[in-house]
């Protein structure tokens, strides 16, 4: 069994505040983590890849520092850690990101299950993992809060002519509670397929010293453009669809009235304030 | 295509530094004579967002946009109307694309376009006469058991046909849990352009392209994010972002059927069973009115208060990460960076201190009531209206209260 663990390396948002005299960010002295949604990815590998002795993989793009988190996936347990960094990757937006994340998995080869993280703190899009899915053509399921059962074995006996495709599932597949607003689905997915997690799915371990060890001493891959199949022409800034064509901050919230005085005197005067907005 | 600072322009005064978004610039010496100082842009940093390129006074930095691809670049004037996608849940259409429809209809009164509804699924005949009714002037209807419920390639597949044989040139959906998953399929299907989440839509009167808000960075930053050379413009909004429209029995539709069969229908996946365990009726996204508890609770067992306001509100029950994580109540209720971004019109947030990891997934409401016993917390920074109190002595005065009020 091959997992494939897809992260992402993020400001952390924290200790991103807000300049009162310039109205502008300040990302001075911000620490880079890895995308809180992509701890419970890199957790989930890696339990599966002790249930079934799987081989645990974990991608980034990025610019050459987030061979960190990298590094701190392996620490954690994951086998083997991909740096996709390349100039002519400056500027993808989700669709270039996902196509050029789905071009490297496929040179990494066979997989059964790719984990991402339902999204990442900075950009807050979702998108890059449906993304991926699409570009690779293969299922998937978002917003995953437990996977139920795992059958990673291909069932090469598998009859040809019982259809069993057109009502949803091979063989090899994965029955997972997918979160919704209102509650979960129960949904059964064929394998390989794209799954992102939140963060009901596990608790995520600290990494162990030997961890630690092993995630100093490993050989990060380093992939550029030309070492996978990529059309140039749909990566970067001048391969996305959309650009950014202005960014600003928005007016900070202030702060409004603090109600003071007895119990009963607040209440009213609360009761009285809100009542024209309930519906 | 890159990004270049102009030796000759750059007077080193670090208005670029203050609005970029990624620290990606430093001011240093100038190498060579004449001596002063000048922007370098560490390009490993660097996201090409252009955001320092109108913050310079000096015109000093260089950004070349992009070029138009090459490859099949559509006829973009061939691309007519404003679709939205009409997501609904066991039959029902949901309360987000009525939202979405009133947005719709301004998008298309400034594009003198048509708003059309697009609608998957079993046995619909009054919701297409609501969604026309509230809006649509045409409705796309596919109708058979496999689209009954959400699955992903099959409502791909027709989408994305549809798409391709109608041309829209603008297709909104909601953010939800089901829109979210849908359409970054779609959009990769159809190499187009999507952006998540948009708090605002407007059309730039001038291109007459779409010109998408949204936050990013927790609601730290906003940015606006145009696709102009591809079509249809694709945007996901949240929800309670833009008012419901209201239905108008007097309006006129039509109503175009489609049928799809064999392989558009093909599924690799498959429902088994849908789980509702919000106890209470009303669902966070969709709240109008929420009242959430944290660490302040100081129990499980507390939570029946809130439950008894939320209650006598009609509200829903959120929660901190902190209640969360004390397993007072379930992570569904969660919200904040790790939980669910919500919009209410009222945010009342109890013994909830206020931890910037909350604050994201909340300060876009419209009234924050904060109820906490320390008068420095910093919820009250966001805070509406704020109370310093013990919250087992105001919560169920004030649930007697609204009962008092509203008779309910």
């Amino acid at each position: 069994m091959n997992i494939i663990v897809c992260i992402k390396q993020v400001p952390e948002t924290t200790e991103v505040k807000i300049n009162p005299e310039t109205n502008t960010l300040i990302r001075e002295g911000v620490k880079s983590i890895i995308n809180p949604f992509d701890a419970y990815a890199i957790e989930e590998g890696v339990r599966l890849k002790e249930k079934f002795g799987a081989k645990a993989t974990v991608i980034t793009m990025g610019p050459p520092q987030a061979e960190a988190v990298l590094r701190e996936a392996i620490s954690l347990g994951i086998d083997d850690g991909i740096l996709l960094s390349d100039r002519a990757f400056a500027g993808s937006d989700t669709w270039a990101t996902s196509y050029a994340l789905s071009a490297a998995i496929k040179k990494i080869g066979a997989f059964d299950l790719i984990v991402c993280g339902k999204q990442a703190s900075d950009g807050d899009t979702a998108q890059v993992g449906p993304g991926i899915s699409a570009h690779l053509d293969i299922p998937a399921v978002t917003y995953v809060k437990k996977i139920e059962e795992i059958n990673p074995v291909r069932n090469t006996k598998a009859i040809i002519g019982e259809d069993k495709i057109s009502n949803g599932v091979k063989d090899n597949f994965a029955r997972v509670e997918r979160m919704t607003e209102a509650g979960y689905e129960i949904i059964e997915v064929s394998l390989p397929a794209l799954i992102t997690v939140v963060k009901e799915i596990n608790t995520p371990r600290l990494p162990s010293l030997k961890g630690m060890m092993r995630a100093k001493q490993a050989k990060i891959i380093h992939w550029k453009a030309s070492d996978i199949e990529v059309e140039l022409n749909f990566v970067g800034l001048a391969g996305s669809p959309t650009q950014v064509v202005k960014i600003f901050t928005p007016a900070p919230r202030v702060g409004g009235q603090m109600l003071k005085g007895e119990t009963q005197e607040i209440v009213d005067r609360l009761v009285g304030l809100l009542k024209s907005d309930i519906p | 295509m890159a990004i270049k600072i102009l030796l000759e322009k750059c007077t080193g005064c670090t208005l670029c530094v203050k609005a970029c978004p990624f620290d990606a610039i430093r001011i240093m010496d100038k190498e060579g004579p004449p001596a002063g100082r000048q922007a370098v842009i560490d390009l490993n940093k660097c996201n090409l967002c252009g955001a320092c390129v109108p913050a310079c006074k000096f015109k000093a930095i260089l950004l070349e946009k992009p070029q138009v691809l090459t490859g099949a670049k559509p006829d973009l004037k061939d691309y007519k109307g404003v679709w939205v996608f009409a997501e609904q849940k066991k039959g029902k259409v949901q309360p987000v694309v009525y939202e979405l429809l009133g947005k719709a209809r301004e998008l298309a009164a400034s594009l003198g376009a048509d708003v059309s509804a697009v609608l998957l699924g079993e046995y619909l005949e009054e919701e297409i006469q609501e969604l026309i009714w509230r809006g649509a002037d045409k409705v796309y209807v596919v109708e058979t058991r496999e689209l009954a419920n959400f699955q992903d390639e099959p409502y791909t597949n027709i989408l994305v046909e549809l798409i391709k044989k109608y041309k829209p040139e603008i297709v909104l959906c909601g953010a939800t849990s089901i829109g979210r998953s849908l359409i970054s399929r779609v959009a990769v299907k159809l190499r187009v352009g999507l952006t998540a989440d948009c708090t605002g839509l407007d059309i730039d009167p001038e291109r007459k392209i779409l010109l998408q808000t949204r936050p990013a960075f927790g609601g730290n930053i906003m940015a606006t994010i145009i696709s102009p050379n591809y079509r249809p413009q694709m945007a996901t909004v949240r929800h309670k972002v833009f008012p419901e429209t209201q239905s108008d029995m007097k309006r006129k539709g039509k109503i175009i059927r489609e049928n799809f069969d064999g392989p558009f229908l093909v599924s690799r996946s498959k429902l088994l069973d849908i789980v509702d365990e919000i106890e209470s009726t009303v669902n966070l996204a969709e709240a109008d009115i929420i009242v959430s508890g944290g660490r302040g609770m100081a129990g499980p067992e507390n939570f029946k208060i809130l439950e008894g306001l939320a209650k006598a509100l009609g509200a829903a029950v959120g929660a901190s990460r902190a209640a969360v994580d004390s397993d007072w109540i379930p992570y569904s209720h969660q919200v904040g960076q790790t939980g669910r971004t919500v919009s209410p019109k009222i945010y009342i947030a109890c013994g909830i201190s206020g931890q910037i990891q909350h604050l994201v997934g909340m300060q876009s409401s419209k009234i924050i009531v904060a109820i906490n016993k320390d008068p420095d917390a910093p919820i009250f920074k966001v805070a509406t209206y704020g109370i310093v109190g013990d919250l087992f002595e105001i919560i169920p005065a004030l649930t007697k209260k609204f009962k008092e009020v509203l008779k309910r």
